[in-house]
């Protein structure tokens, strides 16, 4: 039967199961399968906190957004062109996102009474004219994958495992998806065990064909590629770009990467992927909690290693009294915080932004500390390395606010040349560095560099530099122990006044105002770069301006960003917490902000922020 | 002595020339009331390093807070005063990654044993190359006085004035249930007893925890010394030496048996003949009979108080794990490349 071929621009499919169904692996496959095809891309994963939650419950249920196109897209798209419903709590989960029109493919074997009372309906919506609004494709997958299997030796329960690559290869039919990378990927997986890695793979292909015979869709889709600047592409996740960007700092720098960390979602998985490269001399440390692990990294940058510890806000509060100590020690140390929704254990797999104020603030005393936030998955790469470069050249901890989103959400990057990236110059002291009164040389530790501000990093073993330093009080210059009221007001500001230093090697922000005429500008940090971006391309779709500006630095700010307020007549701010940016913002430059504030546990929709530009725009 | 008595510091820079304890005293003014046993301590210790041979500058003196903590202060080499309890957890970085360096950690009986209870038993797990100085004046003497973790229950501080409820630790059983692989126990002005014991545990492979019973004579004045005092000590304590029989007493009338349900106990060895007084092993496998020795004291009247080496056994070091899993993995896999770890396995061109 031959089918027809509709050619579309974009595509937003969901695939939504059980926590047991293998959704994050179905999602992950097509999406490296739609990478492979050079579309453009962005994902969601948003899978709940419980491992497994009671089977077929609402609380089980784990899902995988996928966006794609043939343009450069910024989000993993507001709502679902497809959704796949594995079982009913599948579907009444997500159903609320789902547009009037859309597919939706349904696993009728799961839909049995019993499945249908757990999650509270009371007739089969499949049957009960529900979902007349939608196009329905009731398959039975996993009756259908069972007997695509019979021949295997395999238990029951191991065929209907398979079913999620039964819907994978249906939805590689539907779109058009090349097989192979599933194909190579199955047979690695399961290499162990060749029965299971046969009936996967049989599943697989069971899917595609069935597509491809059955009358229940009739149509095809082809997503041509997206034009993108030339160069060697693959998909990156925020994580795996973190975890990689770390590694390339060390090397840029020359130092020792080493690791401190305790686990904890969502940011385990930096301390997972930097277990795995102790080729590149890597030193990862499980410790027995957040402290030691902020502890351990500390004690390292003492030693002259790049210290990282990286946590999510839980950890960042036990962490906070160490951070202080590395303030007054002014030594490197890199400080990672994946954010979740908080306070307290709050959301764990969910994203926020709510830790902004914790990461300037939530220490005793004046203790500044940079900060730097990626805006996309792969660009905690740059991200990484940026912060690294801070905290080496003005010894001082830096914090990189990653957050849920960020970290398990991807698109595709043009791997960077590791040539073109900047070396970072950690210029240990080697030197006595102080003429005594007595005309004999001595070093002094807090002796500073008069244009970063940054005091030499003398590090164990440099002969004749044998010093004492502590979270005491030190005298400018000579770092002795010191109560005297003027040297701590003067410590106090010299401290503040080298991480203001900081700005100075920024990069002015460069406002995106394609018409040049807009008298509103829309500003973020972060990841919501991607809504914030898209939602200004839907404003200007219509003909209507609007400036965009995003922030990597939130502590200093860049230079100009003062003046580039003060030139709008009105400035947005949307944020995943309650106005934490506005609040800097407002107390910093006296600019009244209209913020824009959600804590869902979910990115913007980029029609959402459309609509409160649009409001904006109407009200001048 | 020379340094090839030290192995476990056979990474770490030796000295060009001979040393004296005066190379090691700092400039900086020592800080401590007058008669605190922290003196003692400091004089003793700065003598022994130059028995180590080894660089000054790659010696490293970690804190926390306390009084005792102000130690790295008082000596000429690095000095890493911390924050309270956290100085095992930064010196485990540091002697992770540096395993040129000797790491010294300097702590109190509140700083190990309550704010940093949970970094001191992982230290001393994983025996990480540390060496651990507990200072234990059985109070909180910075703070000015209140109870610790090592004060005698029913003890009237400025916190207690009732007495404190608190049921005590005792460190050597603590360290013990660590799973540490050296454990001692010595005391502040034992000059000759507190050398041999730091002797031991440089020469020792991972991490060593010596108690030091310390006097601070503001705030809990002649804690220890029915153990000092020419007329009792003799009677209440025991010096264990690896090997021999587990004898004191002034005539050494006293000695140490196993009874037949395997508990120790303190007898007169004219009863039960020297044959059945047992013998110090201090690298035994089993901690059981370390830990059994432990617990002999009256942590009231200090009687049966053992001090010595406890334990002394030989394990790999957390950091030598460490270096050797790269080392392995390195050889296997070969050095990293950084493009190629960027490029992956799933690349696609666009051009
Ligand atoms: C986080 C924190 N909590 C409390 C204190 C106050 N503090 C300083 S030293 C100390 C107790 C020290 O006792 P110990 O470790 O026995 O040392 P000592 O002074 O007796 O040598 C306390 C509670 C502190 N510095 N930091
Ligand atoms: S308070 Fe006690 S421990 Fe502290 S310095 Fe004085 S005597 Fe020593
Ligand atoms: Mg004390």
């Amino acid at each position: 039967m031959s089918k027809q071929v509709v050619q579309l621009s974009r595509v937003v499919i969901r695939f939504a199961g059980d926590s047991g169904d293998g959704m994050q692996l179905t999602g992950d496959r097509f999406t490296s399968e739609t990478a492979g095809m050079g579309n453009d891309l962005s994902t969601l994963p948003d899978f709940p906190a419980e491992i497994r939650a009671p089977a077929g419950t609402l609380p089980g249920v784990s899902a995988f957004q996928l966006h794609f196109a043939d343009h450069d897209i910024m989000t993993p798209g507001d709502s679902p062109n497809v959704l796949v419903a594995m079982n009913p709590a599948a579907l009444k989960a997500n159903l609320g996102d789902v547009p009037r029109g859309a597919d939706i493919i349904v696993n009728t074997d799961e839909f049995t009474k019993r499945n249908l009372v757990k999650v509270g309906y009371e007739a089969n919506p499949i049957e009960d004219g529900s979902l007349d609004a939608f196009k329905v494709h009731p398959i039975a997958l996993t009756s259908m994958t069972v007997e695509a299997l019979k021949e295997f030796d395999i238990s029951k329960k191991d065929a209907e495992r398979a079913k999620n690559m039964f819907a994978l290869g249906l939805l590689c039919w539907l779109y058009h998806r090349p097989t192979e990378g599933t194909v190579d990927f199955l047979t690695a997986k399961f290499g162990k065990n060749p029965e299971i890695m046969k009936a996967n793979l049989r599943a697989f292909e069971a899917g595609w064909s069935y597509g491809e015979t059955t009358e229940e869709f009739s149509i095809q889709y082809e997503i041509s590629p997206a034009p993108m600047k030339s160069g060697t592409y693959r998909n990156m996740s925020g994580n795996l770009a973190l975890s990689y960007g770390l590694i390339a700092a060390a090397k840029l720098s020359g130092l020792t990467l080493f690791l401190g960390s305790y686990p904890i979602t969502p940011a385990s998985d930096i301390l997972h992927e930097l277990s795995r490269h102790k080729r590149f001399g890597v030193m990862t440390f499980q410790a027995e909690d957040e402290i030691a692990g902020v502890g351990a990294a500390i004690g390292a940058a003492y030693g002259g290693a790049l210290g990282v510890t990286t946590t999510s806000g839980p950890g960042v509060a036990l962490k906070s009294e160490a951070i202080g100590l590395a303030v007054s020690l002014e030594l490197p140390l890199l400080v990672v915080d994946v954010q979740r929704g908080g306070p307290s254990t709050g959301l764990p797999t969910k994203t926020e932004q709510a830790d902004l104020l914790q990461a300037m603030f939530g220490r005793n005393g004046e203790a500044p500390v940079p900060i730097v936030a990626p805006q996309s998955p792969s660009d905690c790469f740059f991200a990484a390395i940026e912060a690294a470069r801070i905290a080496i050249t003005y010894r001082t901890p830096v914090f990189l606010l990653s957050d849920g989103y960020l970290a398990n959400g991807s698109e595709p990057w043009c791997v960077p040349d590791v040539s073109s990236l900047a070396l970072i110059e950690p210029n240990f002291a080697t030197e006595l560095n102080h003429e005594a009164a007595d005309g004999t040389m001595e070093f002094w530790p807090y002796l500073r560099d008069p244009e970063t501000l940054a005091r030499p990093w003398a590090v164990p073993g440099t002969a004749g530099l044998e010093h004492r330093i502590g979270g005491i009080e030190k005298a400018d210059g000579a770092g002795t122990i010191s109560y005297d009221p003027e040297n701590h007001d003067k410590m106090v500001r010299l401290r503040q006044a080298k991480v203001d230093a900081v700005a100075r090697t920024i990069p002015d922000l460069v406002v995106d105002d394609p018409d040049d005429d807009a008298r509103v500008l829309i500003l973020g940090w972060g990841s919501t770069y991607g809504p914030i971006g898209a939602a200004c391309r839907l404003v200007r779709a219509e003909g209507k301006s609007v400036a965009q500006i995003h922030l990597r630095h939130l502590n200093p700010f860049p230079a100009n960003l003062e003046t580039i307020l003060k030139s709008y007549d009105r400035v947005i701010l949307p944020e995943m917490n309650l106005g934490q940016l506005s609040m800097l913002l407002r107390a910093k430059y006296l600019v009244d902000i209209i913020g824009y504030n959600q804590v869902r546990g979910m990115p913007f929709k980029s029609d959402e922020l459309a609509a409160v530009i649009t409001d904006v725009l109407q009200s001048l | 002595m020379t340094t090839d008595a030290f192995p476990a510091l056979s990474l770490v820079p030796k000295a060009d020339a001979l040393q004296s304890a005066k190379d090691f005293k700092s400039d900086q003014e020592v800080r401590w009331c007058p008669g605190c046993g922290d003196y003692a301590i400091l004089s003793t210790v700065q003598s022994f390093l130059p028995d180590l041979g080894l660089k000054r500058e790659n010696i490293v003196f970690v804190s926390g807070i306390g009084c005792s903590s102000r130690f790295p202060y008082y000596l000429d080499t690095f000095g890493l005063h911390s924050i309270h309890g956290r100085a095992p957890a930064i010196a485990t970085g540091l002697a992770t990654s540096r395993p040129d360096l000797s790491v010294w950690v300097i702590t109190g009986d509140g700083d190990a044993l309550s704010i940093g209870g949970n970094h001191l038993i992982h230290a001393l797990r994983r025996n990480v190359n540390l060496k651990i100085l507990l200072f234990n004046n059985r109070i909180y003497g910075l703070t000015k006085g209140q109870y610790s973790p090592t004060s005698e229950r029913g003890k009237i501080t400025k916190s207690s004035p009732q007495g404190s409820l608190d049921y005590s630790f005792n460190p050597v059983s603590l360290a013990l249930g660590a799973e540490a692989t050296f454990v001692a126990r010595t005391i502040d002005s034992d000059r000759k007893h507190l050398t041999e014991v730091l002797t031991a545990a440089a020469a020792h492979e991972g991490t060593a925890l010596v108690e030091i019973y310390q006097n601070c004579n503001i705030f809990n004045d002649n804690a220890w010394e029915p153990l000092k005092d020419a007329d009792t000590r003799d009677d209440l304590m025991m010096r264990l030496v690896h090997g021999e029989p587990i004898r004191f007493g002034k005539e050494q009338e006293k000695g140490v048996v196993r009874k037949s349900d395997g508990h120790l106990e303190v007898v007169e060895v004219a009863k039960v003949g020297l044959d059945n007084i047992i013998s110090h092993d201090a690298h035994a496998k089993d901690p059981g009979l370390a830990f059994a020795l432990s617990r002999l004291s009256n942590p009231r009247t200090l009687a049966n108080t053992p001090i010595g080496v406890f334990r002394d056994i030989t394990r790999p070091s957390y950091d030598r794990l460490m270096r050797d899993q790269i080392a392995e993995v390195t050889e296997a896999q070969g050095a990293g490349d950084l493009q190629t770890l960027l490029y992956g396995n799933d690349t696609w061109a666009v051009s």
